[in-house]
């Protein structure tokens, strides 16, 4: 049998489970092989857990073993099987596994071992889904670009000297280079459907309360939500399904119901984009601005061509307030991240400094400052200063109330009548490391088409529509809350309307390199491009 | 605690409306402040930077107030869900060697803190 198995999709992988042509011990060994032969080109992953991974697959064959023996021909007891069951999944490292690192991507966390599962962690062990690894990201999931990690940058797979997006950079570059077929990351602000984009995958930041967060590191609890990347907008609906539903852990994990139908989309293209006729799409106008990459904006106005072409009706809409998303964002979460982070103290857990002399407000100067990195202190700085006596009102209580206009704006639209908006994920392709790094508010800016998303709490999802100049642009389409099926229905006959398209299943043009083992690390790549930006500063005097 | 800030430069500019916006820059000893405040100990090449950069962020923010917003309620969260309460009922703990085996110091079954209080007031 020649097929490569990290080439499948899960739910292939799940069908060649059933018929016994595979077993999960194989699928996880071939995706371990790769993982651990690209992660020095890469650094998607701060922990390979081979031998985890391969203990779980052997648990899940069992299973499918039993289920054989126990139902009717095997038939009944394998229908029971949810889809994940034994396949392969990324974690990004700021979800709890009993017994494991999770750094958060930040030194302050080194050596911390979570005492207890996520509650999504004890979802996917519930259905039999195996832990390949804990994935890479920007430190406490502030940045887009993954260059804000204590632990170095991640490269992207398309292009090893550009950045896979972030927070959640090894997340969507792990699932891109085939190392994974799923894996789970949080978005705050768009750190899942950014680097999804920027990766060319699925990434689905569901609506806030959809997914519980009990177990993962806290960056701002008004935003912060947990999501699903995959090749594939199947893959990903059944991933949200695995870990969607209330929990009494979390107390903003609301009661809604999680549709079956997650797991049903349509398997054929044409069914699938039929499901398009009569829906009516917004083109938010404020999202095709000046800054964005003209060749970008092209991509997207085909995407909606594509859809208008299989009889939706695509007509511009205005979300007025979305030009002063960036601030109230910029004000709201690192007010949020700042009484969040205040728990890195050193006295329960983490990197702790105790001086001599014992005064303990000189320890958590020492360890805090030592524990956190630029971009985390920056925020926490911010967020401080803005929730200070005296500008709480003229920076907090100002940026709530502005928050409340944007959610408006959203409310309004889907009130006309509009079924979901498109958009453009990112304004940029994938950015070289050290493009954005020099000034806070061009890194920002990276997100300004995903964050009025996260500040009106509605599910948006990110979907490759093609490329600019060889890197993946991803179209965003946003729904009203609880809309993920919807979504999903979109992004499937997309997909299904895009199959012929040249892009459509391609695999990055770098993973050949991505191979090499002796070669550049991301970060080797990084300190080699800012080597060269500094000499072409100073070169023309 | 109470903060308290002199910015180096407060203009008050009236915005549209009759509304009025304080546009503060921080200077080096409120910077300074801040990071006390937030428990963040930085070398004076870290506080400068950040100066500069905080700065540059904060000029992002008086965006906001070209926005009169006197009668909008604020939105802390957007989900209408509202008080909801657990079931009164015992569930098990983790167990204490577990959360322990993560603490700095330790004495026993204790966490090792260090002393808040002067030796003079013991």
């Amino acid at each position: 049998m020649a097929i490569d198995l990290t080439s499948l999709l899960a739910h292939e992988m799940a069908a060649l489970l059933r018929s016994g042509s595979t077993s999960s011990r194989a699928l996880t060994e071939a995706h371990l092989a790769v993982a651990e032969r690209q992660n020095h080109a890469l650094n998607a992953w701060l922990l390979i857990d081979r031998e985890g991974a391969l203990r779980q697959a052997d648990a899940a064959d069992a299973r499918i073993a039993a289920a054989r023996r126990d139902g009717l021909d095997g038939v009944a007891g394998l229908a029971a099987l949810h889809p994940l069951h034994g396949i392969p999944v990324g974690l990004k490292d700021l979800i709890s596994v009993e017994g494991g690192q999770c750094t958060a991507g930040s030194r302050i966390l080194a050596g911390y071992r979570a005492p207890y599962d996520a509650h999504i962690v004890e979802r996917l062990r519930a259905v039999g889904a195996v832990f390949l690894g804990k994935t890479n990201m920007d430190e406490f999931a502030m940045g887009s670009s993954n260059e804000y990690s204590a632990y170095g940058p991640v490269s992207n797979p398309w292009d090893l000297d550009t950045v896979p997006g972030g927070s959640s950079g090894g997340s969507a570059a792990a699932v891109a280079a085939h190392h994974v077929p799923l894996s789970l990351g949080t978005d705050t602000g768009g750190s899942i459907r950014q680097p999804a984009a920027l990766c060319g995958i699925v990434g689905m930041k569901p609506t806030y309360g959809r997914v519980s967060r009990y177990g993962i590191v806290a960056f701002a609890s008004s935003l912060d939500q947990i999501g699903p990347f995959a090749r594939d907008a199947r893959d990903a609906a059944a991933l949200l399904h695995a870990v969607a539903g209330r929990d009494a852990r979390d107390s903003t994990s609301a009661p809604v119901s999680v549709p079956d139908e997650l797991l049903h989309l349509a398997a054929s293209d044409d069914e699938a984009a039929s499901w398009l006729r009569g829906k009516r799409f917004g083109l938010p106008r404020e999202y095709f601005v000046a800054g964005m990459d003209p060749d970008v904006e092209r991509r997207i106005r085909e995407g909606v061509a594509f859809l208008e072409d299989a009889g939706a009706r695509v007509e511009d809409v205005s979300l007025p307030h979305t030009d002063y998303g960036l601030a109230t964002y910029y004000i709201v979460a690192p007010a949020e991240a700042s009484a969040n982070l205040a728990r890195y103290d050193g006295v329960r857990y983490g990197l702790s400094r105790r001086l001599e002399g014992g005064d303990f407000i000189a320890d958590y100067l020492a360890t805090r400052g030592e524990g956190f990195g630029a971009e985390v202190k920056r925020r926490i700085m911010l967020g401080t200063y803005a929730l200070s006596a005296g500008y709480y009102d003229a920076f907090y209580l100002k940026a709530q109330k502005v928050r409340t206009l944007i959610k408006r704006d959203f409310d309004e639209v889907f009130a006309s009548g509009i079924d979901a908006l498109v958009a453009p994920t990112s304004p940029s392709v994938a950015f070289r490391f050290g493009a954005r790094t020099a000034d806070p508010v061009a890194m920002y800016l990276s997100d300004a088409c995903t964050l009025p998303v996260n500040m009106a709490g509605l599910p948006g999802i990110s979907i490759p529509c093609g490329l600019s100049e060889g890197l993946p642009v991803g179209l965003q389409l946003i729904g009203p809350a609880w809309s993920e099926l919807m979504l999903f229905r979109a992004a499937r006959a997309f997909e299904g309307l895009t199959a012929a398209a040249s892009w459509s299943g391609m695999p990055p043009t770098h993973l050949a390199a991505s191979n090499d083992g002796a070669g550049p690390t991301p970060a080797d790549r990084a300190a080699a491009l800012a080597t060269l930006a500094a000499a072409a500063l100073v070169a023309p005097r | 605690m109470v903060a308290r800030f002199t910015p180096g430069i407060v203009a008050e500019v009236a915005g549209w409306l009759g509304y009025h916006r304080p546009v503060a820059a921080l200077t080096r000893s409120d910077v300074e402040h801040v990071a006390h405040l937030a428990r963040l100990g930085m070398t004076p090449a870290e506080l400068d930077r950040l100066q500069g950069q905080l700065n540059h962020i904060l000029d992002q923010y008086a965006k906001l107030a070209e926005l009169n917003t006197d009668a909008i309620p604020p939105t802390a969260q957007t989900i209408e869900l509202e008080n909801i309460l657990r079931d009164d009922v015992v569930t098990p703990s983790l167990p204490a060697a577990a959360v322990l085996a993560n603490a700095p110091a330790r004495e026993g079954e204790f966490v090792l803190v260090p002393p808040i209080l002067g030796a003079e007031s013991r």
